[in-house]
């Protein structure tokens, strides 16, 4: 399969460029946040605080690693369910976020949003975690250590694969899968 | 009478849950690689070369296959005749886990209070189901279970007018809905019949059956054979990307029940198909 080469920090460009079923293999920072996460940050940006990482033009991975043996930078990681994260994912996209990264169905409010702010959804696949944490070069706890496999961390990453779900002209990659390979009514 | 120290249950309980986090089953990892071979989606068959290469990798450098190395949910068939000596059998169980998912550096994903959600640390306390059996051995069957796809079972209390189509109707809608959410391709696990917790429970059991298996009765296992089929005919495909495998496997337990009742659950099980067991 051909895939399309992306870095971090993503520009308007590149994401405008990408189309729901693409493949694409993404270098540079990523932000690991899931649900514990998800809230303190929220509750942070309620009060009026600022989060502990810029995440002006950055990509959030919805992922809770495995501790890293020693020797390596992480243990296994692969993608959470991104439904989980909707409650919280409207105040977000406020930050500039230009892609999320998870696996599963969003609520459609959640899709319409994001195609708004010009967030692309991408889809890791769920499960793959010893083979995707060979993507990982380096891993640092940037925010919540307390929470444990909940925390923040700051991943620097080398042709992470994943495919486009939902882009910025509103394709679906869930919908028109099915549509194609489907053999049900 | 049989004797058994505790002690040895703590150490058999250790062993199984780091095998059951790092080696994936053999007849999963058959599974991926021959649905290689029928799958229609050219993104399908690169999902399955990773996740089987995942399989390779975790094993070979002693990863979890998940980073979701689950709820320890634990079975023991315990016999009649035996006697267990040294302490706790319960905490004797929840200490092997704790030695196991530290060893393995394996996750802790169980907070100690629904609401309150703070982490417990070390993976424990586990789900303990025992069952008295006759004779003086014990089993241990260890099935660490993912929330991903835990999430997305379900149960429903049929009016028994429902028959067979109902049940269909039901698991088919189960699976459709959720989607990639379960990380397909997905193990499916059906329970008929009992009561609305026993129902639950034989879903969870038909998890542990070996993939490719088939019910020992020729009604159900017909049925277990048009489920998978409809299955991979929904289009899901391997991550939700689109394609011709979206079950490897659908295991159907069943159990008397009331006149008045047909209960169906679903228990959706993940590719990470984890289940390993000893005999003591």
């Amino acid at each position: 399969m051909n895939s399309i080469e992306i870095h971090t920090p993503l520009t308007d460009a590149s994401v405008e460029a990408l189309h729901s079923g693409d493949a694409v293999l993404i270098s540079g920072i990523l932000y690991t946040a899931r649900d514990a996460a998800h809230k303190r940050m929220v509750e942070t940006l309620d009060r009026g605080g600022a989060l502990p990482m810029d995440l002006n033009g950055q990509v959030l991975f919805y992922a809770g690693p495995t501790p890293a043996k020693p020797g390596r930078p992480i243990g296994s990681i692969g993608p959470t369910t991104s439904g989980r994260m909707d409650a919280y994912t409207p105040r977000l996209l406020e930050l500039g976020l230009k892609g999320v990264i998870g696996k599963g169905i969003r609520s459609e409010e959640i899709r319409k949003a994001m195609l708004s702010k010009r967030v692309v959804y991408f889809g890791a696949i769920g499960g793959a975690a010893a083979l995707l944490a060979q993507t990982v070069r380096k891993a640092d706890v940037v925010a919540y250590a307390h929470l444990g496999p909940e925390a923040v961390y700051r991943l620097e990453v080398y042709h992470f694969p994943a495919l486009v779900v939902y882009d910025l002209h509103g394709g679906n990659l869930y919908r028109e899968a099915m549509a194609k390979y489907g053999q049900l009514v | 009478m049989r004797e058994i120290q505790v002690s040895k249950i703590t150490e058999c309980v250790q062993e199984l849950s780091l095998e059951a986090g790092i080696r994936l089953g053999e007849d999963i990892v058959h599974r991926l690689e021959k649905a290689q071979e029928t799958e229609a989606s050219p993104q399908g068959r690169e999902v399955l070369r990773k996740l089987a290469e995942n399989a390779r990798i975790a094993q070979s450098e002693s990863l979890p296959i998940c980073q979701d190395t689950g709820f320890a949910v634990v079975f023991m068939e315990i016999g009649q005749d035996v006697h267990f000596t040294g302490g706790d059998l319960r905490e004797a169980v929840n200490e092997g886990i704790r030695r196991g998912y530290r060893k393995g550096y394996f996750r802790n994903s169980i907070v100690g209070d629904p609401l309150d959600r703070k982490n417990t640390d070390d993976n424990t306390p586990c789900v303990l189901y025992t069952d008295i059996v006759a004779g003086d051995r014990v089993k241990i069957c260890f099935a660490p279970k993912g929330g991903g796809s835990e999430n997305t079972s379900t149960i429903r209390m049929l009016p028994p007018s429902s028959g067979i189509q109902g049940v269909k109707a039901f698991v088919l809608e189960q699976v459709q809905s959720v989607g990639a959410n379960a990380c397909p391709p997905v193990i499916v696990g059906v329970g008929i019949g009992g009561t609305f917790e026993q129902c639950a429970l034989l879903a969870k059991k038909a998890l542990f059956r070996t993939a490719g298996s088939r019910h020992p009765n020729a009604l159900y296992a017909r049925l277990e054979q048009e489920l998978l089929e409809a299955i991979n005919r929904l289009g899901i495909g391997p991550a939700g990307f689109g394609g011709s495998t979206t079950a490897l496997g659908v295991f159907i337990e069943v159990y008397p029940c009331h006149i008045a009742s047909l209960p169906v659950a679903v228990n959706m099980q993940c590719h990470a198909a984890r289940h390993k067991e000893t005999i003591i």
